[in-house]
């Protein structure tokens, strides 16, 4: 199975389902690691390693969703419900801006209390006062809430995003895009078509976004093989996707801890890093997120086939709220990328480089 | 097997063969780009050894004292007389910190300026009659060699005496590199130089006394020297053959400071592996979770190791040098680290006896 898939790959062939489910389940570790690797340097024969100055802030945490995995939410009315105004959400673009960030993902509960104007001026703000910054704004599910509330399409939503200032998305939310693993984990979210069809309206407009998956809960590997499938499928159209992103779910306060007590670990990880690498064959970048797995982790993804080291990540609440911290500074990241063998460039949010170390 | 490396090939001839490496492949394990080739060579030694086995005891560290004569400067573990944070154990302490269920009692201290041998003998001997049914591993070849330096105990009365105590195997610290260079820059001088290392050990083997063997890497030395320490030790384990495991220390810089930052993920598992396939008459190589950490760890059980050591109750050594893993940790996860690399855990004693298959 080992040389029938190296030849695939070796030939610039698509990997399919039967490929991706040995590779998953079967194959060993440091043969998927040293294949994706192999491409990884194929596509992108330096040995540079980018990444982003960047904060993710919060503007609200009360969320009607109600989704099993998530610990940083309250409900409307909850006591420790909080939702920041425009100029609160402006005072941590600037708090970014002024430590160097060339990104700010800001992403949210879903609220139903606010108006779509309250998300427009924050992202036409940012762009007036903050030019040096990138509103990668709002996820898909967010998107569908706003739609919801001011009764536009999310087509529309994103074309008022557009005309406000704003190219980019998060790739938040997708969970695992299966129709089996959102029902259960997340019922109020919809089916994988909620998500995407979101990225391909992005995509269709000329927005670029990114695509996550936050696994080690209750999919399988075929749920992982629909999730590789469905975002496949859609780079096939638009070429929208930047960067496929994965991480590992943390139990902690969440509904879901009760069966899930532990995430699973840095093998379970790099192996999934290696696995996208191969069978996205059409994404340009595979993140290595030393935020969700560790910096020690991080370091050796490089070698597993990721390319990309995310970001600085100056604020972030939603792994925070289930005691899950770790934290970076740019001449550290700097260091890590060093001490892990590679050139380390800093990249904006659509990847274009913008300084070598 | 392809390799990014093309010279990794003809190493991997070798390997396949069940050849020898050299000190030139050592070098080249040390310095090639392709981390996940020399893995892949190593993991075929391990599982061709071990299949997906993956060994670890429930066991117990004890420090009599941090009290010690010698000024190693990659240590932040020893103190001076007086000193604040300067302790001594007395034996009742040290045999009530040892529980029903511990398999293994891991006893190594600082070069105590006082205490004569005999206090040792009787330590291990209230040790033993207290919990016969716990293995003793104590004592390195620094501190058999010291019994000599101070006492005048040749080391073969020394090992006999405490074996006849109870004593039934020794730990592989004190080895530190064996390089003349570094023990006078860190100022090791004063500790059991390699020859006498590996003499002592040779006496314990013929002693019948199993023993481990350590290497403190990750510091100032240079590959060349990793790769002299790994040879030296094969060719101990040749002579006297009575070494069951490598365990591979990666320096912690804490309070010492020798570099600024402990050596990154990728050298401990290029470390790991490349000992796995230079030492080829080792039975086993560990990834000792406390300085590696519990990711790397887990990892590094693909990269050649068959072992994690420990719960390793109350580990000082480490931790007081700057470890930022926990003093130990509860059987639960060990399994996690093992089984999230796939592996089945098996549960040894000191001896390397199977008490239970964990599947």
């Amino acid at each position: 199975m080992l040389e029938q898939i190296t030849e695939k790959v070796l030939a610039g062939e698509r990997l399919d389902r039967k490929d991706g489910q040995w590779l998953l389940t079967d194959a060993p570790l440091l043969e998927v690691g040293a294949l994706a690797n192999e491409l990884r340097f194929r596509r992108l024969p330096d040995k540079r390693v980018t990444f982003v100055i960047d904060s993710n802030p919060n503007y609200t945490n009360v969320c009607i969703t109600d989704c099993q995995f998530c610990a940083f939410y309250r409900k409307p009315g909850h006591p420790e419900a909080w939702t920041l105004s425009v100029d609160e959400v402006l005072a941590k673009v600037e708090f970014a801006a002024a430590k160097g960030a060339t990104t700010v993902l800001l992403q949210g509960g879903h609220n139903p209390d606010l108006p779509l104007e309250y998300y427009l001026t924050i992202v036409r703000e940012t762009r007036r006062r903050f030019p040096e910054v990138t509103p990668h704004f709002f996820t898909a599910s967010e998107i569908h809430t706003i739609a919801g509330v001011s009764g536009l399409a999310t087509a529309d939503v994103l074309d008022r995003l557009w005309e406000a200032g704003q190219r980019t998305l998060p790739g938040g939310g997708a969970e695992v895009l299966s129709e089996r693993v959102r029902t259960r984990i997340e019922p109020k979210k919809g089916g994988p078509a909620a998500w995407l069809d979101v990225h391909r309206e992005a995509h269709r407009r000329g927005f670029k976004s990114t695509a996550t998956m936050m696994y080690g809960h209750v999919e399988t590997a075929d749920d992982v093989l629909d999730h590789f499938d469905a975002i496949r499928r859609l780079q096939d159209e638009f070429g929208g996707f930047t960067a496929f992103v994965p991480w590992s779910f943390k139990p902690g306060h969440t509904m879901l801890e009760k069966w899930i007590k532990h995430y699973q670990g840095p093998n379970a990880y790099l192996r999934m890093l290696a696995v996208s690498r191969l069978y996205l064959d059409n994404f340009p970048h595979v993140q290595a997120s030393w935020f969700s797995e560790g910096k020690r982790a991080g370091q050796i993804a490089l070698h597993f086939g990721a390319d990309d080291w995310g970001g600085t990540l100056f604020e972030e609440n939603v792994h925070r709220a289930a005691d899950y911290v770790n934290t970076v500074g740019v001449d550290e990241i700097v260091t890590l990328i060093r001490e892990a063998g590679f050139t380390p460039a800093q990249r904006n949010t659509e990847y274009d480089i913008l300084h070598t170390y | 097997m392809r390799f990014s490396d093309r010279r990794l090939g003809g190493v991997w001839d070798k390997v396949r063969g069940g050849e020898r490496l050299d000190r030139a492949d050592g070098m080249l394990l040390f310095e090639t780009d392709d981390l996940l080739g020399i893995g892949r060579m190593a993991d075929h030694v391990k599982s061709g050894r071990e299949g997906d086995r993956v060994y670890f005891v429930i066991n117990r560290h004890i420090t009599p004292t941090n009290l010690c004569v010698l000024s190693c400067s990659f240590c932040g573990f020893a103190r001076k007389p007086g000193q604040a944070g300067a302790y001594e154990h007395t034996i009742e302490d040290m045999v009530a910190m040892v529980k029903d269920e511990t398999r293994e009692v891991h006893i190594v201290g600082g070069h105590h300026p006082d205490w004569p041998f005999e206090y040792y003998e009787r330590m291990i001997e209230a040790m033993h009659h207290a919990h016969p049914q716990v293995q003793i591993k104590a004592f390195t070849a620094a501190e058999i060699d010291y019994f000599w330096r101070r006492w005048k105990i040749e080391p073969k009365e020394a090992l006999a005496r405490l074996k006849a105590a109870g004593l039934q195997s020794m730990p592989g610290g004190g080895a530190e590199i064996f390089s003349p260079r570094l023990a006078k820059l860190l100022k090791y001088t004063g500790k059991a130089d390699p020859e006498r290392w590996c003499e002592i050990h040779g006496i314990a083997h013929s002693l019948g006394l199993p023993t481990n063997a350590t290497m403190l890497y990750g510091h100032v030395e240079t590959l060349e020297e990793r790769v002299d320490h790994l040879v030296r030790l094969r060719e101990q384990q040749d002579a006297s053959g009575g070494f069951v495991t490598f365990v591979p220390l990666a320096y912690q810089e804490g309070t010492t400071k020798l570099v600024p930052r402990q050596t990154p993920p990728a050298d401990s598992l290029r470390t790991i592996a490349a000992s796995r396939l230079l030492l080829d008459n080792f039975p086993h190589v560990e990834a000792y979770w406390v300085t590696l950490g519990e990711e790397t760890a887990s990892v590094a059980l693909h990269f050649g190791a068959d072992d994690v050591n420990g719960t390793l109750e109350d580990e000082r050594i480490q931790h007081l040098s700057g470890a930022q893993t926990p003093a130990g940790v509860a059987r639960e996860q060990l399994f996690r680290m093992i089984r999230d690399a796939g592996k089945i855990p098996v549960e040894r004693d000191a001896l390397y006896n199977v008490i239970e298959v964990w599947n």
